[in-house]
């Protein structure tokens, strides 16, 4: 079992599944050598309250974001496009709740 | 059936006085994510031995409580394994230094986990049904010791030539206390008698399993066991137990009225 140094020990995102919820939600990060060591200490450092009954880990170098210096591009324009909204269509009774 | 208050003491005992030896790693672990996996490890066991406790001390009945147990009993009265009460490093002459080594904790804990887990499953049919229903709960602590303890010493023993080095040196050193596991305490022999508890010498095969292969994955060998039997459980206790009872106790002793 390859264990690299812990200065070279990666950094990985943790979502938890609580026993209400239906998705994983991101609660943190953590350093650990492996997937399998990372999902152990998830479970150390995120459930120790009861707080999740399903762990995801990933590595944080696999996650691609947006770049906050674009947050005006790529955000502001969908602040005036009310239309967007599904709320000037009158929905038929016999519809029910949607 | 009651299971006899010794065994139950033998137990709570264990489970206690190894959480604290655990938790001298609180704020010193080798990083954040397994110093908050050790601590959690160490109340688990806290939790495990004030269940025990609390059985044994209406048992006794009186003023008898958890505390009263944990914290006015002396060296001579605890009835804990001696692998237990060992210090967090490995042997030494004299008054030289040492340094605390994490594999000495892991193997430690590992031996001790393997058979908590064959114990408490085997408790999980015991006559005495509190003790049953503490052993459901804390067969599943177990589980994990032994998965977090067992997947540490793989990586050290199969890592580097440092980590092996140790991890063998902490073998060599703690395996010869596990003897004590298979000899039965007068307490034991009792908890069989009644149908509290399992012999130990039953125990062993599912043990021997667990280790040996955890310690062939770990690419560590096992050593020559001599017939050393130490007696922690006899009430013959190593020099360093009445140092850890001292810490843990103190504060109790000074203020023994203290709520908290």
């Amino acid at each position: 079992m390859t264990t690299p140094p812990l200065k070279d020990w990666p950094l990985w995102e943790v979502f938890v599944r609580s026993k209400q919820g239906l998705e994983h939600k991101h609660c943190g990060s953590l350093h650990a050598a492996d997937a399998r060591q990372a999902l152990h200490l998830a479970r150390d450092v995120y459930t120790r309250r009861q707080e999740g009954v399903s762990i995801w880990v990933v590595p944080s170098a696999a996650i691609t974001a947006s770049n906050p210096d674009d947050k005006a591009e790529l955000f502001d324009p969908a602040a005036d496009k009310i239309y967007r909204h599904p709320s000037f269509y009158d929905i038929p009774d016999d519809v029910g709740h949607m | 059936m009651t299971a006899p208050t010794d065994y139950l003491l033998q137990l709570a005992d264990t489970a206690l006085v190894l959480a604290q030896r655990n938790a001298e790693w609180c704020g010193h672990g080798p990083v954040l994510e397994e110093d908050v996996a050790m601590a959690n490890l160490a109340l688990d066991l806290i939790g495990q031995a004030r269940l025990l406790y609390q059985h044994a001390a209406t048992c006794i009945g009186g003023a008898a409580s958890e505390d009263s147990l944990a914290y006015f009993r002396d060296a001579a009265e605890y009835r804990c394994l001696t692998l237990v009460e060992l210090p967090n490093h490995g042997p030494r002459s004299g008054g030289a230094f040492s340094q605390p080594d994490y594999a000495t904790t892991i193997v430690r804990n590992f031996f001790h986990a393997a058979l908590m887990v064959t114990l408490w499953t085997e408790l999980q049919q015991s006559s005495d049904a509190q003790l049953a229903g503490i052993a459901a709960r804390a067969r599943k602590e177990a589980c994990y010791h032994l998965h977090h303890c067992g997947d540490w010493l793989v990586r050290f023993g199969d890592g580097t030539e440092e980590s092996h080095a140790r991890a063998q040196a902490a073998v060599d050193h703690l395996l010869p206390y596990t003897e004590e596991f298979w000899v039965p305490s007068p307490a034991e022999l009792a908890a069989v008698s009644n149908g509290s508890a399992p012999h130990p010498a039953t125990l062993r095969a599912a043990w021997d399993g667990d280790v040996n292969a955890t310690l062939t994955a770990a690419t560590l060998r096992r050593p020559v066991q001599r017939g050393y039997v130490s007696q922690g459980k006899f009430g013959l206790h190593s020099e360093h137990l009445s140092y850890l009872l001292a810490e843990m106790q103190c504060v109790a002793r000074a203020h023994p009225e203290g709520v908290w």
